[in-house]
């Protein structure tokens, strides 16, 4: 879960809502909401079990991005893009060992500087960190799988914040396109395992879900670039996800953008190789605040 | 950066990353590891005792049958219908033998109490007594029964508490049960998986606390509605309401709840009672299905006084189905151990081992949870368990049971089960949105636990090694010395399952002591008493239990390993009117009949 880098004008004295807005940092805002959720989940709900497995998670993060992007490119990178990985892991993990949210996240940033193509990375960070403590040690590691309590209002006000964030870094369309999506391959679903649509349903209407839908399916850096083609690879997250979850695979969402996103974005580079090889150029984002300032760095 | 540096440092990073890979997998196998099953049973006495299973030999021969509900629930009706086999622990008729009172849970079938006969056998006398034919249709179906005498006449009588409507049975001097439900003014219909004796206000007389899983208003038979299910997976408060009867002394009960300010409908467990504060007086602790723990602070027998945010143990939801207390430290302070559910690869809830461990300002306890510190947080759908010293060596170890639905071998329910508990209330809350399991095992076939305790913070899983290899849907556990050797036995009541006994043989050379309390001026069943032994330069604290575990009852009597030490310094012994009572060097090897100084 990384985010982008925009660049700010110079701001006038006195601004309105509206231009505060815009003057904000993009990177902030993310980690900002996530911070909001967590605090506010917490409070209400209790849903972490101790603090420190959550702060384990976000120090090795940033500390992990600190040094490997000091040794690697010889400057101090925004801490923004670490804590989201970090904060993600712990409140997305659920284990009564600490040793998984320090693995979890440092896997997670591993893979930034590890598995890169073209200047790349490939993977959603904390998607690939959470994804592997899953599956490599089911025995004591789990997924958060609780409700936001018992009432619609702070699903409503995440919901709504969410939307808000990500229209605000240009990537409504993406979360937009995996909801429908979601919602009509539960149908499917329904239709072919002859279970309640209600029950297929249920689990968009947890906190994992919206936390997978508004920081990870919306990353940036490993979204192939055109609009369409983010709505396209996003269907296909949440086709395979059914696929997965006709399977029975529990963390099916985990696993099906685990597997999608890399595919998309190694198929939008060999597309954009013979782009080149034909003397053209491939397609470029149109929204400029979702364009990242750098893609040759983590 | 140069390429050749670049290169390096990708390589560098690349071995990093599977280091960490490789790290995930050798932490996961060695944490597994040591708390899943033990190896299997290799003969020894290494860990110093052996279980045999032999209820069989002892003329036991009990086959739980669990319940059947309204037809709409048929398509979820093993996980709906999943709870009351339990087993009670009690002299019922004062002759020095441990006898076991086990609930059926099928319309029409039949409770057993298998009185001891000392030589090694049981009997069933249930039906000759009264306590046989307690599930007849429209009356329910039975959860757990607690012996307790609340007349204090000697003899202990038999509270019953079911899908249903609850009975109190009067014993008759050993020689028959009289019901006395409606003279005590118990409710017409609870729909309760746990209950527990006590004497809260320290009166001298047994009182009774019952606590509400499904709402009072259910019959599970004839439902009104499908929208009876808890109305989220972890913060429901759609469960049972929760009663205190007060023991008037006249044979009569007042329901004091509200005024004592135990009010809640979350969906509870498991209950135990035991002076946690050290107030004098029993606080009580709530393990709670669908949500957070709770523990009322008894404020003098007056009042209580919710505390569990404050104390730390009710703060994180999880799905608690066990309370129970022991002195893991022998250090006098009790802790609080409470099961939950863990599922590899779906849901690791992992146990809780609540240990006292500073006063809070208020001047309550605080507890720090080292469930997983000492090794005993992985149980896999774990039930009921108990505190006990199983190989005489001085310090506590715990039994556990677990497993919860056996159907379908190789099949599961989880994925279904998983995908409906994260929705939200309007989803969770109808048993008609949940997704059929036909004929699927929901945590089915689980091995269960026995941790050994070091006493220096660390358990050991021996199950397979010492012989409790069983598979089945465990529910209650029970611990007591049924043939009154020194050793603690185990009985297993399991659902849809035989009853198990599994008798213990201890290595030779470890010394035991055993006190059976009788109050005067407390409740004459000396529920409450806490009796602080001293050997060896050790300590151990025990309180004398009305419940504890899931819908179990140990023996009475308090039960206390000593390892190689053949001589005990003192007992203080603490009793519920408040007397401290001191014995100097008692005998070990043997049971000390105590009774309370007047």
């Amino acid at each position: 879960m990384t985010t982008e880098t925009s660049v700010v004008s110079t701001a006038p004295a006195v601004v309105s809502w509206r231009q505060a807005m815009q003057k904000l940092d993009n990177r902030l805002l993310p980690p900002l909401l996530i911070t909001a959720i967590l605090v506010t989940a917490h409070l209400n709900f209790g849903i972490l079990e101790a603090y420190e497995r959550t702060a384990l998670a976000i120090v090795t993060a940033i500390a992990a991005e600190l040094v490997l992007g000091r040794m690697s490119y010889g400057t101090w990178l925004h801490p923004a893009s670490a804590y989201i990985s970090g904060i993600s892991v712990g409140i997305l993990v659920r284990s009564p060992f600490l040793w998984p949210y320090f693995f979890a996240s440092l896997i997670s940033i591993l893979s930034k500087y590890v598995l890169r193509l073209n200047g790349r990375h490939l993977w959603n960070p904390s998607n690939l960190g959470v994804s592997a403590v899953l599956f490599l040690a089911p025995e004591t590691v789990s997924l958060l799988s609780i409700q936001w309590g018992n009432n619609l209002w702070p699903m409503a006000v995440i919901w709504l914040l969410g939307s808000v964030i990500v229209w605000r870094v240009g990537r409504l369309h993406v979360s937009a396109a995996y909801v429908v999506s979601f919602v009509v391959f539960a149908f499917v679903r329904s239709a072919i395992t002859g279970n309640p649509w209600q029950a297929t349903l249920a689990p968009i209407t947890g906190p994992m879900y919206q936390l997978f839908i508004f920081f990870m399916v919306t990353d940036p850096k490993v979204s192939v670039r055109s609009k369409w083609g983010q709505v396209v690879v996003v269907i296909a997250v949440a086709c395979v996800e059914m696929l997965f979850r006709l399977n029975e695979v529990i963390y099916a969402p985990f696993y099906a953008l685990f597997l999608v996103g890399p595919a998309a974005l190694l198929i939008e580079m060999a597309q954009g190789a013979g782009l080149k090889a034909q003397g053209s150029r491939p397609e470029r984002a149109v929204d400029k605040r979702s364009a990242s300032s750098s893609l040759s760095r983590p | 950066m140069t390429p050749p540096r670049q290169r390096a440092l990708w390589v560098l990073w690349s071995a990093m990353f599977v280091a960490s890979l490789g790290a995930v997998v050798a932490l996961n196998r060695a944490t597994a590891g040591s708390r899943g099953p033990s190896a299997g049973t290799d003969g020894t006495m290494r860990h110093g005792f052996r279980l045999t299973e032999s209820a069989k030999r002892l003329g036991i021969d009990f086959l739980h049958q669990g319940p059947a509900f309204d037809a709409r629930l048929d398509h979820i009706m093993p996980q709906v219908a999943a709870m009351g086999a339990a087993v009670a622990v009690g002299d019922f008729d004062r002759d020095g033998w441990q006898d076991l009172y086990v609930t059926n849970s099928a319309e029409g079938s039949l409770n057993r109490l298998y009185r001891n006969k000392g030589d090694g056998t049981f009997v069933d006398v249930a039906p000759a007594l009264g306590l046989a034919d307690v599930n007849r249709a429209g009356t329910g179906v039975s959860m757990g029964a607690l012996w307790g005498d609340f007349d204090n006449d000697g003899y202990e009588d038999l509270f019953l508490y079911k899908y249903g409507r609850p009975e109190l049975f009067r014993n008759d001097g050993g020689r028959a049960f009289v019901r006395v439900s409606d003279r005590a003014g118990l409710p017409p219909w609870v729909n309760a998986n746990a209950a527990i004796w006590w004497d809260y206000d320290a009166d001298g007389w047994l009182d009774l606390f019952l606590a509400g899983y499904w709402a009072e208003d259910i019959d599970l038979w004839h439902l009104k509605t499908t929208r009876i299910m808890p109305e989220s997976f972890e913060y429901a408060e759609n469960g049972g309401r929760k009663y205190v009867f007060r023991n008037r002394g006249d044979g009569a009960f007042e329901e004091t709840s509200a005024a004592l300010g135990i009010q809640s409908r979350r969906w509870t467990l498991a209950a135990a009672a035991a002076d946690l504060s050290g107030t004098g007086y029993p606080d009580l602790f709530l393990a709670n299905d669908y949500g957070i723990s709770q523990l009322y602070a008894n404020q003098g027998g007056k009042r209580f006084v919710e505390v569990g945010h404050e104390s730390g143990v009710g703060r994180t939801p999880k799905s608690g189905m066990n309370a129970s207390f022991g002195d893991v430290f022998n250090d006098g302070r009790l802790s609080i151990y409470k099961t939950n559910i863990s599922e590899p690869g779906v849901l690791v809830q992992a146990n809780d081992l609540w240990v006292p461990r500073a006063r809070t300002a208020g001047g309550g306890v605080e507890f720090e949870n080292l469930a997983s510190t000492m090794g005993v947080d992985l149980g896999g759908w774990s039930w009921g368990s108990q505190f006990g010293d199983l190989n005489n060596d001085g310090t506590l170890d715990m039994y556990l049971v677990n497993g919860y639905v056996s159907a379908g071998e190789r099949t599961s329910y989880w994925y279904d089960f998983a995908e409906i508990a994260v929705g939200h209330t309007r989803i969770i809350a109808d048993a008609s949105n949940w997704p059929a399991m036909r004929g699927r095992s929901l945590s089915g076939y689980q091995h269960k636990r026995l941790w050994t305790n070091d006493g220096v913070g660390r358990f050991t899983e021996v199950a397979q090694d010492v012989g409790a290899s069983d598979t089945y849907d465990g529910r209650a556990v029970a611990l007591a010395d049924l043939s009154n050797r020194g050793a603690l036995d185990v009985v297993v009541a399991n659902q849809r399952g035989p009853l198990l006994v599994y008798t213990n043989t201890v290595s030779p050379g470890r010394h035991w002591i055993a006190f059976d309390l009788e109050g005067t001026a407390s409740n004459r069943s000396a529920i409450g008493a806490r009796v602080e032994l001293h050997w060896g330069g050790r300590r151990q604290v025990q309180e004398v239990s009305g419940g504890s575990g899931f819908s179990a009852q140990n023996q009475r009597r308090l039960h206390y390993g000593l390892g190689s030490a053949a001589e005990v310094e003192r007992v203080v012994i603490r009793w519920p009117s408040g007397r401290t009572q001191t014995i100097d060097r008692p005998q070990v090897d043997r049971l000390h009949r105590v009774r309370e100084p007047r």
